[in-house]
């Protein structure tokens, strides 16, 4: 393994940690009806997020999904605005009009998150296109799932992206489940990133636990995008923490893989990388979690302040629908 | 065809509705970089309606892209490029395919504005090609504007001369919004005058083809040259009717229409489309709301039948508006049967 900073280790655990108490904050704000509609937390798989985003530069561009407050706080996204938009309010990213499942924050190059699985896949691919027909240094990375690697386009967009030898980076968060079924009950092979292979796509398997092993997969992906040998598909397996969203208690997940995957938990791995490789010491690492705190709690009471966009504000918006 | 051109008082030649695209997506293309085509045989073999024709050798393979048959995934690429600032023109060969992009279209550029709270735009142009004509059956011959227009975000054209649809395709290319541009397979080899030099058409101004004050025909698309014919037809017979061509249905010039049916006091609604959900529909209960009083009648509509085009020609033409199903119609809206 590479030399790592102490400052690089602890920026990392700093991103797992927020979206960690982020999504953990949110179920709560759930349950007392202040965020409505669907929630997907990303519990349990916020290595992939924080690993991929730590090597990206600022100019890339990130698709994310609708399970996607990981990705967005991945690229540096401010907490505030977050939860202002799972509040539905006029001070988030979206205006309070997209959502848990909409947000986007263009100005970090999120170009959103999306309630389609599968159909970020075209989207990103356009997105390294353009980057490409502007003669920009550009990667685009979409993060999909196993669930979005049997939708058709999965497969179209990859095609179109080798052909085109476009720089974009193809993440499947492998979490074994799409929605409640089973990975095996859904594909017969399933080892995912050969589906690259048979488009001619550079594939690789990997422990998208590990926040380290995620960022090396990523550098090396990242930095062939930017050579122009074209695209790359990352699987990266992981484990939902829960069900699909906050009201499915995911009673269909076997209770030994639970412990399995919990016992290799994503969080706990970046923080032990942090005090083994980095040596911060246990006063250094709570100091990063109560700064993350605090400027969550700053977040939630900013979001419960800030007004719903007026409908005249919302009209003036939809002028020419 | 014939084509008046009110708003550009120039000199003019002409050519066809073909060339005048072809001319169209040049022009923006030498004025902005940022425009770029893909489609399924647009670039070596310059699209199966020519209208690509050329456009390979002057702007080169980086922007004139031939795609594989996947419509979902090349219509959501153009997407993601216009989400970061590019200017795609997809051509989508029949409209019937655009059926596999639909939620690309819908669920993605339709909506981005709006779920990004006003931040993200999509400036992209589906073009594509409807409607019956040459025996295509089935799945090559639909007219499903209707589709689009019932989906908040999409903006849509459907040009009838050579003259509009140039205009509307350099101002769709410019307009911030997706835009589904949809030509009739019919009208590529028909001819109009068109302007010479730069013009730009506004969406949502409609254009009165053809003045008449006895009745007023709305239209779009082919069904503006069968109106055209059918008002020529009832000339002979001392009735004058109005050819109002809105040529974007969204936006919908509903002021120009109405205007014609206070004159005339007598509308009837043309389109190809199956009667069931479609836009004639749509139009007829806007003015028979906004216009009730001025109605000698109620509005009429003519279109195609409910059901999927089939292959023989007699049947094929028995499917759609006709010119003697519009003059009859015209005859029986005014009480002349």
């Amino acid at each position: 393994m590479a030399n790592y900073s102490k400052d690089f280790l602890a920026q990392l655990y700093r991103t797992l940690y927020t979206i960690r108490v982020f999504e953990a904050q949110g179920v709560r704000l759930y349950r007392q009806g202040l965020i409505r509609g669907y929630f997907h937390p990303y519990t349990g798989q916020e290595a992939i997020a924080a690993g991929v985003c730590a090597a990206l530069a600022d100019r890339d561009y990130v698709l994310s999904t609708h399970r996607g407050h990981g990705h967005c706080i991945a690229r540096g996204a401010d907490l505030h605005r977050m939860v202002a938009e799972l509040l539905g309010r006029s001070t988030g990213y979206c205006r309070g009009l997209g959502g848990s499942m909409h947000i986007a924050d263009l100005s970090k190059g999120n170009l959103g998150a999306n309630g389609i699985v599968g159909a970020n896949v075209p989207l990103g691919v356009g997105a390294a296109l353009g980057a490409k027909l502007r003669g920009e240094d550009r990667v685009s990375v979409v993060f999909t799932s196993d669930g979005g690697a049997n939708n058709g386009v999965f497969f179209e967009a990859l095609n179109l992206a080798a052909v085109w030898n476009l720089p974009a980076l193809i993440v499947i968060e492998n979490n074994q489940y799409a929605v409640s079924t089973p990975i095996h009950e859904s594909t017969r092979e399933t080892d995912l990133y050969k589906r690259g292979i048979g488009l001619g796509v550079e594939s690789r398997r990997l422990n998208g636990n590990d926040v380290l092993e995620v960022y090396e997969h990523a550098c090396g992906a990242v930095a062939r995008c930017r050579e122009g040998r074209g695209p790359v598909l990352l699987e990266a397996v992981t484990y939902r923490h829960g069900g699909h969203h906050v009201n499915d208690p995911g009673l269909y997940m076997p209770k030994d893989r639970m412990e399995y995957y919990r016992a290799r938990d994503p969080v706990a791995i970046g923080r032990d990388y942090l005090a083994d490789l980095g040596g911060a010491t246990d006063e250094e690492i709570r100091a990063i979690e109560a700064a993350v705190e605090h400027e969550l709690e700053s977040a939630v009471a900013f979001a419960k302040s800030s007004p719903v966009l007026s409908t005249d504000e919302f009209l003036a918006l939809i002028e020419g629908y | 065809m014939v084509a008046i051109a009110t708003e550009i008082p120039t000199a003019s030649r002409v050519m066809m509705y073909r060339e005048a695209l072809n001319e169209a997506l040049r022009e923006e293309m030498r004025r902005d970089p940022k425009v770029f085509l893909l489609g399924e045989g647009i670039a070596q073999r310059g699209g199966s309606y020519k209208v690509t024709e050329g456009l390979l050798e002057e702007f080169g393979p980086e922007r004139v892209l031939d795609t594989p048959i996947a419509e979902a995934s090349f219509t959501g690429a153009a997407i993601g490029a216009a989400m970061t600032g590019m200017r795609p023109v997809v051509e989508i060969l029949f409209i019937d395919f655009a059926l596999l992009a639909m939620d690309q279209i819908v669920n993605q550029a339709a909506k981005y504005h709006l779920m990004t709270g006003g931040v993200g735009r999509v400036p992209l142009v589906v073009r594509t090609q409807g409607g019956a004509g040459g025996c295509l059956a089935a799945q090559h011959s639909q007219s499903l504007e209707a589709l689009f227009y019932h989906i908040p975000g999409l903006k849509i054209a459907m040009p009838s001369t050579p003259k509009d649809a140039k205009g509307l395709l350099k101002t769709a290319i410019r307009l911030d919004d997706p835009v589904i541009f949809i030509e009739h397979k019919s009208l590529y080899m028909s001819k109009g005058e068109v302007p010479e030099g730069e013009y730009l058409i506004e969406f949502g101004r409609g254009e009165v083809k053809r003045p008449g004050r006895d009745a007023t025909l709305v239209a779009w698309s082919a069904m503006v040259s069968k109106c055209m014919s059918a008002a020529e037809k009832l000339s002979a017979a001392g009735i004058e009717v109005e050819v109002v061509d809105p040529r974007t249905l969204v936006p919908l010039d509903m002021e120009r229409i109405l205007q014609s049916v206070r004159k005339t006091r007598c509308a009837i609604v043309v389109q190809e489309a199956v009667r069931r959900g479609g836009v004639a529909s749509d139009i007829a209960a806007t003015i028979q709301h906004e216009a009730f009083d001025y109605l000698d009648a109620p509005v009429e509509i003519v279109a195609g039948r409910v059901t999927p085009i089939p292959f023989s020609l007699t049947l094929e033409q028995a499917c759609v508006p006709q010119e003697d199903d519009i003059v009859a119609a015209v005859k029986r809206t005014m009480g002349r049967e």
